[in-house]
């Protein structure tokens, strides 16, 4: 955890130094003509998340890690923020048509975290796919969101 | 019951944070297991006086309840596996071929005494103490006992330093040592880290039973019984009341939440 929290904060200071202004880089490219590669992230489930995209984008290991605890110590659950509801709203369809792992680069969460270069730990333990029989099939995710908003901002 | 399950509806439906989509789902899933199940099963699994009614999303474990487990010997068979294998295909534990250190959350204990020649059979897994010493050893607090009674690891503060396998009498935990993938979503259990019965505690904060119980009831001899001990009107409760059960080493005094019957 705490591995986590420090490559967290890391990535944070990395992507705030003037010097290495990702965010203000991917802006620049955003015409897609500097050669820095931008990552595509696959749309999910419905019209929106549990949260507006920006809240989401740099809060999510929070609302996480804060949810996470009463659900373990105190039995607290079907809150709105569940991993198991990212990992199922998020699934990424395979060349099998089963969701990929999260060892595969076109998982949801790599997809940006790869970029940004943050390890995920939630994975050693928690299920990176949804559960065998439990695909969401009848939803198109070869949509992309727009590359301005793969971008992760940083004020 | 469908009177109990409507008043208690109607006594909820203005509180916030009630959310009647989940509320009648979970009834229509007791309702389902109601006819599924054997009368007698149906009693104790998802009657009113059992541990039918989960709490409200939002809604900490209180420590009104603790749950607890009665196991009938007489009625638990010695080539019968129905609860291990039930356990194992609940929480996704997958062998590696290595029966010294694959994770056994529940195991199968045959005991024999040589001088009179009485052969018992008993599943013996995590005994959720009300004292339990995994906890007092734990050096993270990742090993910890909930409100309501059930003995937990927390992986995401448990460093795999296995004392409190050591210092269980029971036996009960296992170390993951291998990398896993594929956990099953409502059971997560990873490498370096110890992990033990939860009692299916996905289950019954959703107002269910553990697999191995419901295991029992339905393809074994109907030996495990699940419950509400501090319930005095519940199943469970109603017969440790009436009849002498037994807790493995009891001498311990770390008060198991698991009891035996029959257990000579």
């Amino acid at each position: 955890m705490t591995l986590c929290r420090i490559s967290i904060v890391m990535a944070a200071v990395i992507m705030a130094w003037p010097g290495l202004g990702l965010a203000e880089a991917a802006m620049e490219t955003e015409g897609g003509d500097s050669g820095v590669p931008l990552p595509v992230i696959p749309r999910g489930q419905g019209d929106n998340c549990v949260a507006d995209t920006e809240i989401m984008r740099r809060n999510h290991m929070t609302l996480l890690r804060h949810q996470r605890d009463e659900t373990m110590q105190q039995g607290i659950r079907g809150k709105q923020y569940s991993l198991k509801e990212c990992v199922n709203c998020h699934a990424v369809m395979g060349p099998d048509a089963t969701p990929v792992t999260v060892a595969s680069p076109k998982h949801f969460c790599r997809s940006c975290h790869d970029y940004a270069a943050v390890n995920i730990d939630c994975f050693q333990c928690h299920a990176s796919r949804p559960e065998s029989g439990n695909f969401p099939g009848d939803h198109d995710r070869s949509a992309a969101l727009p590359v301005t908003q793969a971008v992760i901002r940083i004020k | 019951m469908n009177m109990n399950r409507k008043t208690k509806k109607k006594n909820i439906a203005g509180r916030p944070g009630f959310d009647p989509g989940r509320r009648s789902f979970l009834g229509a899933v007791a309702a389902a297991a109601g006819v599924t199940l054997a009368p007698g099963v149906f009693l104790y699994g998802v009657g009113a006086s059992g541990p039918a009614l989960a709490r409200e999303p939002g809604v900490a474990v209180s420590g009104d309840v603790r749950w607890g487990m009665l196991i009938d010997l007489n009625h638990c068979d010695k080539g019968c596996n129905e609860c291990v294998s039930a356990c194992v295909e609940e929480n996704g534990l997958k062998g590696h071929g290595r029966p010294a250190t694959d994770a056994q959350w529940i195991r199968k204990v045959d005991i024999h005494d040589p001088d009179t020649g009485l052969s018992q059979s008993l599943p013996v897994m995590c005994q959720h103490c009300a004292e339990p010493p995994c906890v007092d050893v734990c050096p993270t607090g990742a090993s910890f006992k909930r409100a309501d009674g059930i003995v937990l690891v927390d992986r995401h503060t448990c460093i795999g330093c296995r004392y409190c396998m050591m210092a269980c009498p029971y036996k009960a935990r296992s170390f993951v040592h291998e990398e896993l993938e594929d956990q099953k979503p409502h059971a997560p259990r990873g490498q370096g880290t110890v992990e033990s019965c939860t009692m299916c505690v996905h289950r019954v904060d959703a107002g269910g039973q553990p697999a191995c119980v419901e295991a029992c009831g339905r393809k074994g001899g109907g030996a495990m019984l699940f419950g509400d001990l501090k319930d005095p009107g519940s199943e469970i409760s109603k017969r440790v009341a009436s009849y002498a059960t037994q807790q493995i080493r009891a001498d311990l005094g770390l008060d198991p939440g698991v009891r035996y019957r029959n257990l000579k």
